[in-house]
């Protein structure tokens, strides 16, 4: 298993196109838009908190995380679908779910990377809060993620094809985006589409990571439904998934 | 040893049979062929056999009986279009597949041996179809197997890396791994192959040495020659192994069994006759096949 991860390390870094994307533009845009004015200073709407503190660097750690599990993952484990990898290594004592396993580990640890580099970078260069309930936070994160990484899977197991797993990703990602408060704190959303929210798998992920971030304790709906999301997403993506 | 044994072996995919009724044995050591046109059920049939997919009725019983995990451990599997990722390295596709392995064959070794040893470095993307199909062969026997299922493994080679290919696999089978191989090329066969089984439209029509299916359609044989002077067809005629006599411009064509040729320059020697340009053509497997069904293999 070591030498399998090491290998499908190796293949990550030779084409970094992609994670570095996912990485540095989540970074860009929070260097970016935390120059705004507006966002350094304290919103009544957010309950007194700055932009900058958890909405901003909160939303660039959810970008950098679906952007790896929703396209990323679902164009490598679809590609190796199609070039017949899967079906090769399936003739070998060792399972081809190791190079699975291998790919969501990667793809992990990416995602710790950029979280990494967006809350130390949003803290040294915005002058962004830390989280202030590290435990809680990185419990979240990895629950989160965990989630995400189940909705990638089951795209790859549905996506016939290796050109279309990414727009399928896309597709799911902005619609989620948007419901997770992208583009609009979530806030100053009205009721109903917040709630409506509150059930889609990114959105609560996004609550609870500026909840923790802030210092307060997650929504107990948000962790069931990102407990739920990681059952039922990787239940169907087991259910679906073809190694052909 | 019998190593594989396949009985009345049947699948269907959703829209149609793809194998029908197929039964053949594997014995130890021999390089057993598949031999069919495209679509005949022969990658059908050896997947089943590697375990890949379950028939829908039939049996399939390789060394002794392995399953799963046992099995893998001891069958090397080539098959068609399965590629590896684009930037993975010669040497770490050989060292990755050595570690899946309980008791892996040298590596290092194994990658002389097929030539690759100087694109050790070289990622799977940019080597040639020819040095491709060799780390695949390769990567096949990377955990010393007792059994190879090689699928189509010269398709898509220029005759050189062919020629290349087939040397290869003699040399594996000298080291005593059992070989069943797909193919529908009929030189490979009749070079490679102990034993063969023409399969078509899902089912085994005949199954022999490739000498053993050439000899059904009656050792057929043609000698054509230009004779130095006048003839007279009847003397051929005449010999016991001389099936027709025919004449297309200055050149003759003796048709017949068994030892035609020696019947044939006797009788011409007799009649004081040397003959030039003297060809002997042997039928092939491609007429063996076209005469058992209708049909021919290559296109």
């Amino acid at each position: 298993m070591n030498k399998m991860l090491l290998t499908e390390a190796k293949l990550f870094l030779r084409d970094p196109g992609s994670p570095i994307f996912a990485m540095l533009l989540p970074l860009a845009l929070l260097i970016a838009l935390g120059q705004i004015p507006g966002f350094r200073e304290a919103t009544p709407d957010l309950g007194g908190e700055r932009v900058i503190d958890t909405q901003l660097p909160g939303m660039m750690v959810i970008l950098a995380v679906v952007t790896m599990a929703l396209t990323v993952l679902p164009a490598t484990l679809v590609s190796y679908r199609e070039s017949g990898v899967l079906r090769r290594m399936s003739t070998t004592p060792v399972h081809p779910i190791r190079l699975l396993v291998a790919q969501l580990v990667n793809n992990l640890v990416v995602a710790i990377v950029a979280t990494v580099l967006l809350v130390g970078a949003g803290h040294l260069v915005l002058g962004s809060i830390l989280p202030r309930s590290p435990l809680a936070f990185a419990g979240v994160f990895v629950l989160g993620t965990a989630s995400m990484l189940s909705l990638g899977l089951l795209i790859a197991a549905v996506a016939p094809n290796a050109k279309v797993a990414p727009g399928i990703g896309s597709l799911l990602m902005f619609p989620l985006l948007f419901m997770a408060g992208m583009w609009i704190p979530r806030e100053l959303m009205p009721d109903l589409v917040r709630r409506i929210g509150d059930f889609l798998p990114m959105a609560p992920f996004a609550d609870a990571l500026r909840d923790t971030w802030a210092g307060h304790a997650p929504q107990p709906l948000h962790l069931v439904v990102m407990v739920a999301t990681v059952l039922v997403m990787g239940g169907l993506a087991a259910r679906f998934f073809r190694w052909e | 040893m019998k190593v594989i044994e396949v009985s009345n072996l049947r699948k269907r995919y959703r829209d149609q049979l793809a194998v029908d009724d197929v039964s053949f044995t594997v014995e130890e050591g021999e390089i057993f062929g598949v031999l069919g046109p495209n679509g005949a059920g022969k990658t059908t049939t050896v997947e089943c056999v590697a375990g890949l997919r379950v028939p829908d009725s039939g049996t399939v019983n390789v060394l002794g009986g392995l399953h799963r995990t046992e099995l893998r451990e001891q069958l090397g599997v080539q098959l068609q279009s399965s590629a590896l990722p684009e930037k993975l390295k010669v040497w770490e596709a050989l060292d990755l597949y050595a570690s899946f392995y309980r008791r892996p064959a040298d590596w290092v070794k194994l990658m002389e041996r097929v030539g690759l040893a100087d694109k050790r470095d070289t990622p799977y993307g940019k080597l040639s179809g020819g040095q491709q199909q060799r780390l695949s062969i390769a990567l096949a026997l990377v955990g010393t197997p007792r059994v190879a299922i090689l699928d189509e493994l010269t398709t898509g080679l220029d005759p050189q890396a062919r020629r290349d290919t087939w040397e290869l696999i003699e040399r594996i089978r000298e080291d005593g791994v059992t070989i069943l191989l797909v193919t529908h090329f009929m030189e490979e066969a009749e070079r490679l192959c102990d034993r063969l089984a023409l399969i078509d439209s899902g089912r085994v029509v005949a199954m022999d040495t490739p000498s053993g299916l050439i000899a059904m359609v009656g050792g057929r044989q043609t000698v054509r020659f230009r004779s130095s002077g006048p003839l007279d067809d009847t003397r051929l005629e005449a010999l016991p192994e001389v099936t027709g006599v025919s004449r297309s411009g200055g050149q003759v064509a003796v048709t017949g069994t068994g030892n035609l040729l020696l019947a044939v320059t006797t009788a011409l020697a007799a009649a004081n006759v040397v003959p030039t340009d003297l060809r002997v053509e042997q039928a092939t497997l491609d007429d063996a096949f076209l005469s058992l069904t209708g049909k021919k293999i290559s296109s």
